[in-house]
């Protein structure tokens, strides 16, 4: 067996933490971390709920191969019913926090309730114990870690923490763990923030035994840790360059979301990509980049490690922020800068930090800071209403409105709300470029047509990880289909939500999958889990995920018109680039891809679909 | 007729010191040339020329040796990279 076979139940009203035993026939047909939490989740809560009320219950879940050898099998999600989307959430975060909470002998944690002083949940192998937070409320996450491992006198202890973000309730707050990896979207931190629940700090010496064939597990997760080695993406490309070498890659395809989506390309985008963060500032001598950073267990290590520049007007007076840190990733470095028409790197790192500090999530931070620099800059909001002056282009009101956002401070309120209603509340909703309330992350859809029906069919609202068809679209990625065009697009992103639902809730990294296919992540879930977990059995599980969510998202109120991407990417054609005069094909991709999920015409799974897949 | 070649990443390393900055270098090439006629001069190993874009737009591995350039083109190409 992959899971520790125990979960802990934690309510938060009561105070009170109990021991169960996984339910492993639920086990057996989701696997673990997003698709079995699902499941309980659903079980547990009425989909109709506020998200913010105790009705509300938030799950911390490993995969079964969280804490194990194999490559990247370090990861953890975050599931909850989300308060920025109304809908599904589901938060995956690498770092260390997964694997140590598995070696704790844990499977999954269940928050309920909400209790009535800030507390942390602390976890010492079988020993678990609700503790005050009291101290802790107000704090950073930075804050937050040292002062917990200070207190127990125990440096190895991994925590996951929300900040003031999360505290304060900001709709896009996310869970931070080991200082900089993130549950990042959908707003999770706000739910654990509703509960007064500041943190969970974990250490775990049990170690991760069951595995179900221990010498084939050895065997196979080293023959595919030699396919991620001898993969040009994952054995060079991610460890040298990051996930920010995308940003001249998507600039020159012409799909750069720019300035609120007004443009599909960033005249400033080499400035603030990969190959800039390698540059030698004038300033002082040193690159951005100090180094790369790998996750437990994994052997691709695509993290970013940075030095601000010290002498930048953002940290000149700010010695905290001058040592090595997070950043810059792609999508943090798209929806600071790109999205707003930032082009110093400095800045966009500055903003970055503070999103870690507080816990935020980057993408949807960043581009509702691009909703108000659009609504400033068509004079619908003022310099009064603001506290500064924010055109696009101004480093400097992003920097002040990351600060503001982080710590709730005047119009740091409404950003905190997101981008729809910022947007809802000046009166122009089709501002907001967001499907189900969540921003878009770094992609045009008028550029990259598939990534269109990715965002208006993404469970949990746009949103890049569910569907990534950019590996195909424009690396050629496991083949090269044309973004321009929206034929087959359908089934490519069908068959994108199901693989990616798989790695999801087997405790992997979906960066894997860049040199990894089912067929390879199969055998190592084989080895690991008792049971059969056949290709025919794991594909249907991805497709069986993919439509409880959807299940969840129907009964939570969603119907088909929330399949839909903001007019101006179906009505405003790219002004240059190779999409240029085209819009997004959704309209057309729509009702083919429900038809190929087995769905009616309003998106509704058939009793045929849910009967296959035994729903 | 006049080019913009753009090498990034790893492949950056083949320009000419002075274009590494900006991974840009502007090229008079023979009228008609092709993607393989303007990079072999540069050394780059094939395996590394990868994600190949004029104007934007992919140009798959066999068209590389016959599709000919334009005046104006800017010819960008990538190593073996993803991101997410």
């Amino acid at each position: 067996m992959g899971w520790a076979r125990k979960i802990l139940r934690v309510n938060l009203t009561n105070g009170t933490c109990t021991a169960e035993p996984l339910n492993m026939e639920w086990a057996s047909q989701y696997l673990g971390q997003r698709g079995l939490a699902t499941k309980y989740l659903i079980a547990e809560i009425d989909p109709r709920i506020d998200p913010l009320s105790p009705d509300n219950k938030i799950i911390w879940a490993t995969g079964p191969l969280t804490g194990t050898m194999a490559s990247t099998g370090g990861r953890y999600s975050v599931i909850t019913k989300g308060p920025l989307t109304g809908a599904i959430a589901c938060s995956n975060s690498g770092g260390y926090f997964g694997a140590e909470l598995k070696m704790a002998g844990w499977d999954m944690i269940i928050f309920e309730g909400a209790s009535p002083k800030p507390v942390y949940l602390y976890v010492s192998d079988d020993k678990v114990e609700l503790r005050d937070a009291s101290h802790l409320w107000g704090k950073t996450v930075w804050e937050t870690e040292e002062t917990i491992k200070k207190t127990h006198q125990d440096p190895q202890i991994r925590v996951s923490s929300i900040g003031r973000a999360g505290e304060n309730k900001v709709l896009f707050a996310c869970i931070v763990n080991d200082l900089h990896r993130a549950a990042g979207r959908s707003g999770v931190g706000a739910v654990a923030g509703s509960k007064n629940l500041k943190a969970i700090a974990v250490r775990g010496t049990l170690g991760t035994g069951g595995i179900a064939n221990p010498r084939e597990f050895m065997k196979v997760t080293y023959e595919k840790k030699k396919i991620l080695a001898e993969n040009a993406v994952t054995g060079q490309g991610l460890p040298k360059y990051g996930t920010q070498v995308l940003m001249n890659v998507i600039n020159e395809i012409g799909a750069l979301p720019t300035r609120n989506h007004r443009d599909v390309q960033f005249e400033s985008a080499s400035r603030i990509s990969a190959e800039a963060m390698h540059e030698k500032r004038p300033s002082d001598g040193k690159s951005h980049l100090v180094t790369n950073q790998a996750c437990f267990g994994c052997t691709i290590a695509c993290g970013r490690i940075s030095e601000i520049d010290k002498n930048h007007f953002t940290v000149v007076n700010n010695p905290k922020y001058w040592g090595a840190s997070g950043g810059l990733e792609y999508e943090a470095a798209w929806a600071l800068g790109a999205a707003n028409g930032v082009g110093d790197l400095e800045a966009l790192q500055y903003a970055n930090l503070v999103c870690n500090e507080d816990g935020m999530d980057p993408i949807s931070f960043g581009a509702t800071v691009g909703a108000a620099m659009e609504l400033y800059e068509l004079g619908l909001l003022k310099e009064a209403d603001i506290g500064i002056k924010a055109p696009f282009g101004s480093a400097e009101a992003l920097a002040r409105m990351a600060e503001m956002t982080a710590r709730s401070e005047g119009f740091g309120k409404l950003l905190g709300l997101g981008s729809k209603r910022l947007c809802e509340k000046y009166g122009h909703p089709e501002l907001s470029m967001s499907v189900k309330g969540q921003e878009f992350p770094a992609y045009d859809s008028r550029g990259i047509q598939g990534m269109g029906l990715t965002y208006a069919t993404s469970n949990r609202g746009a949103c890049h990880l569910r569907s990534y068809t950019v590996a195909s679209e424009v690396l050629g990625i496991p083949v090269k289909t044309d973004p321009l065009t929206t034929e087959g697009k359908p089934g490519l992103v069908k068959a994108f939500q199901d693989a990616t639902a798989v790695f999801d809730s087997s405790g992997l990294c979906i960066f894997t999958s860049f040199a990894w296919s089912l067929a390879d992540i199969q055998p190592q879930i084989q080895a690991a889990c008792e049971g059969d977990w056949s290709m025919e059995k794991i594909e249907v599980m991805g497709e069986r995920i993919w439509n409880l969510e959807r299940q969840f998202n129907l009964a939570a109120g969603f119907t088909r018109k929330d399949d839909d991407l903001p007019p101006r990417l179906k009505t405003e054609p790219a002004r240059t680039g190779p999409a240029k005069g085209l819009v997004s094909g959704i309209d057309k991709m729509l009702p083919e891809y429900y038809e190929i999920r087995g769905w009616t015409p309003e998106g509704v799974p058939t009793p045929e679909t849910v009967s296959r897949l035994g729903l | 007729m006049r080019i913009t070649l753009k090498l990034y990443a790893t492949l950056s390393d083949y320009l000419p010191v002075e274009a590494r900055k900006d991974n840009r270098l502007m090229l008079e090439v023979a009228p008609g040339a092709t993607v393989h006629q303007v990079v072999r001069p540069y050394g780059l190993p094939e395996k590394l020329v990868h994600l190949v874009l004029i104007n934007g737009v992919f140009v798959p591995p066999s068209q590389r040796a016959t599709q000919p350039l334009r005046e104006g083109d800017t010819l960008a190409i990538w190593p073996p990279i993803a991101g997410g």
